[in-house]
């Protein structure tokens, strides 16, 4: 029977969703608003909400000193490259461990979880070296080798989740129908695990757009994606907060058009398997 | 569009794009890493000039200063050659030199003028006499102060004047109803902030960081008069949470009108004297305090270029290097800009140029910093070089964790007697660990 919701309930949740939401939101709402005022504007003291002289002059500079386009393009390949190779490679092995699981998946399932646990500065030196050895440095195709591996234990423990929810059954009707291991993973498993899927991939294109350890400290002047092109307007000596602004309200704008039209997509993924 | 379409679609951009990007390749431009301050930047605007010039084509990767250091230094302890020329301080430029990681800077043109560089700077980037960086500008730090707050106080700035008065004068000035605090000064943590500041301050109390033998020397009562007397100052009359203030946070507070007196960067003195301050028309400069030892509490610092040992283009990163730290650069910058604008700190010739002396603070800088001698900066004799830093490859890490225990005291999560007695043991076990006792 379900419980009835009481309307004071329901005022308190929606008040509670809405505070906890613009708290969020706020850093985000700052940067946007920061980035329309002049540099004095910005550090004033109190704090400018609406009353003040609104300006794009930081998005011209922002616009005349750095190729806003060739960063951004590098974000797109090395996020997209990185989240489609991390699919392919953890959609078998997400099937393996939820199908046809050995006594000693569970182990592979929390080791890999454990490589999350490690700084990205205690291997900086190591992946380093080898960038260096292969001719890998600067490049998009070493980042999205790397962001791949970084972000597969997420995506691999996701699509693990969403796999061990679809009923092993239908697998073995599908088999039992002659269904080949490449029919069964591509038009059985696949079709059905696709909010799953989607909103795997959606998250860790995400996480390899904002990521900004390896792409600062792996690229120079040709692959650097937009974290970099923020840090090139972040300065200890010097007040550039609102041209700082201009620029991550550039390098985020895309991702959160993305979110903000696919987050349907995104919510359903993420609930999925949460209700029984 | 079918699943099976999509998969293989999918599958086929993956690796069209992982081709092409793994086919990236360095073209015959130079690559300069750099940090984002106002002279670095207003000199990638006149890029095209060299280009012009030279036919050398430079690309930029400017970095925030901290992620600048990581960046270069392990490009460099990799041999990755990501980069042609490195933007590098004061600290780096030794201990790489002394290492073999930078190109010497022996051989440039006899129209270079070589001499003509500050010997203060020419000295702090070199090894054993050899220059290995360039210095594209250099600062100390002096007092900055508002003449109308000192005036109505009845007070007069001497050009050198001593912690007891500063102290003094930033009582007189500090109003709290007003929200005008009487000194400014950074407090945060990291040793190239606060860390940086109470170095150069401790130098005028006598204070130094290691005796002869390497040995901590934050047991010392010079030490607990630097800190005892810095944090006096600020609780009366520093602004509030002054422990977590740096560069920026002060600029903002002195920009805003908030400080009588800041003790910070030469540089900045364009900054409070600009368009963007609101007290710029009531600006005066006087050198960094001292209490009569005869050490003063300035600093020396240059951001300077230099020549990783692995680039293949070393003979078009000298050419860079000449041109951008070049008297004629300088004049570009003035016929543009105007002479306040140009890269201050580098040459002798800057200030002796009757334009360049008419700007406010000219004067103040080069006092500053023919003030300032790294391979002198203790009253009692000390094994380091460096005046705000000690040019030893530890130094970095090692201040870094006393300058957060000095911030802490500063906040009042600790005493100053306990602050120092971690420091000590902080630096006495790295300094044993790394061999120095």
């Amino acid at each position: 029977m379900a419980r009835a919701v009481t309307t004071q309930r329901k005022i308190i949740t929606t008040a509670a969703a809405w505070t906890i939401g613009l708290l969020i939101f706020f850093p985000i709402y700052w940067t946007i608003l920061t980035s329309f005022k002049t540099e004095a504007q910005a550090i004033n003291d109190p704090p400018l909400f609406f009353a003040f002289d609104w300006t794009l002059e930081n998005y011209a500079v922002v616009q005349e000193r750095s190729d806003y386009m060739k960063f951004l393009w590098n974000s797109v390949i090395i996020a997209g490259g990185s989240t489609i190779l991390g699919i392919l490679v953890a959609i078998p092995a997400a099937w393996s461990m939820a199908f046809v699981p050995s006594k000693r998946t569970k182990d592979i399932l929390l080791w890999m979880l454990s490589t999350k646990m490690l700084p990205a500065v205690g291997v900086l030196y190591p992946i380093s070296l080898i960038f260096v050895e292969f001719n890998l440095l600067d490049t998009r195709g070493g980042l999205m080798v790397v962001l791949m591996l970084i972000n597969l234990p997420i995506i691999v423990w996701m699509l693990y989740t969403y796999f061990k929810e679809i009923p092993g059954e239908i697998l073995e009707a599908a088999r039992m129908d002659g269904a080949t291991l490449k029919e069964e993973l591509l038009y059985v498993l696949t079709p059905m695990a696709i909010p799953g899927i989607a909103s795997t991939v959606l998250l860790n294109f995400i996480l390899a757009w904002n990521e900004a350890f390896w792409t600062l400290n792996l690229t120079a002047a040709n692959a650097a994606p937009l974290t970099a092109f923020i840090a090139s307007y972040s300065s200890p000596e010097g007040l550039f907060f609102a041209k700082l602004s201009a620029a991550s309200t550039m390098a985020i704008a895309p991702i959160l058009i993305l979110g903000w039209f696919s987050q349907k997509q995104l919510v359903r993924g993420l609930t999925f398997g949460a209700v029984k | 569009m079918s699943f099976k379409s999509t998969f293989c679609a999918a599958t086929a951009l993956s690796l069209v794009t992982a081709s092409g990007a793994f086919a990236d390749a360095h073209s015959a431009t130079i690559t300069i890493a750099t940090v984002n301050n106002g002279d670095m930047i207003r000199m990638q605007g006149y890029t095209d000039n060299f280009t012009a010039e030279t036919g050398i084509a430079v690309e930029w990767v400017t970095l925030e200063e901290n992620v600048l250091r990581q960046r270069v230094t392990t490009d460099i302890t990799t041999k990755g050659g990501a980069f042609d020329i490195m933007t590098i301080g004061m600290y780096e430029t030794p201990i790489w030199g002394a290492n073999g990681w930078l190109v010497p800077l022996d051989d440039l043109s006899a129209e270079y003028d070589v001499d003509d560089i500050l010997p203060a700077m020419a000295g702090g980037l070199s090894h054993e006499g050899t220059l290995y960086a360039a210095p594209f500008y250099g600062e100390s730090s002096m007092i900055m102060y508002r003449t109308d707050l000192m005036e109505a106080a009845g007070l007069e700035m001497p050009d050198a004047p001593t912690w007891e008065f500063v102290a003094e004068a930033a009582a007189a000035m500090t109003d709290r109803d007003n929200d005008i605090n009487g000194i400014c000064l950074r407090g945060k943590a990291g040793w190239g902030e606060g860390g940086a500041f109470i170095t150069a301050m401790s130098n005028s109390f006598g204070a130094r960081w290691f005796d002869m033998d390497w040995n901590a020397q934050f047991d010392t009562e010079q030490w607990a008069n630097t800190l005892n007397f810095y944090k006096g100052m600020m609780d009366a009359s520093g602004p509030s949470g002054y422990a977590t203030n740096g560069f920026n946070e002060n600029l903002s507070l002195f920009n805003q009108g908030k400080c009588g007196m800041w003790i910070d960067a030469t540089v900045a003195a364009s900054f409070v004297t600009g368009d963007d301050s609101t007290v710029a028309d009531s600006v005066g400069f006087a050198l960094a305090p001292d209490t009569g030892l005869g050490k003063r509490s300035n600093w020396l610092w240059a951001w300077a270029l230099a020549i990783p040992a692995g680039t293949q283009q070393q003979a078009e990163a000298k050419q860079f290097i000449e041109w951008a730290t070049s008297t004629d650069y300088i004049e570009l910058v003035a016929a543009n800009e105007g002479w306040a604008n140009v890269p201050p700190g580098a040459r002798t010739s800057l200030y002796e140029n009757p334009n360049y002396i008419d700007v406010p603070f000219a004067q103040m800088t080069l006092d500053s910093i023919l003030s300032a001698d790294p391979n002198d900066s203790t009253v009692d004799p000390s094994p380091y070089v460096g005046i705000q830093f000690a040019a030893i490859p530890e130094f970095a890490g090692i201040a870094t964790e006393v300058s957060q225990e000095f911030s802490a005291a500063y906040a009042g999560q600790q005493s100053i007697e306990e602050a120092l007695e971690k420091a000590q043991a902080i630096t006495n076990e790295a300094m044993e660990a790394a061999g120095y006792r």
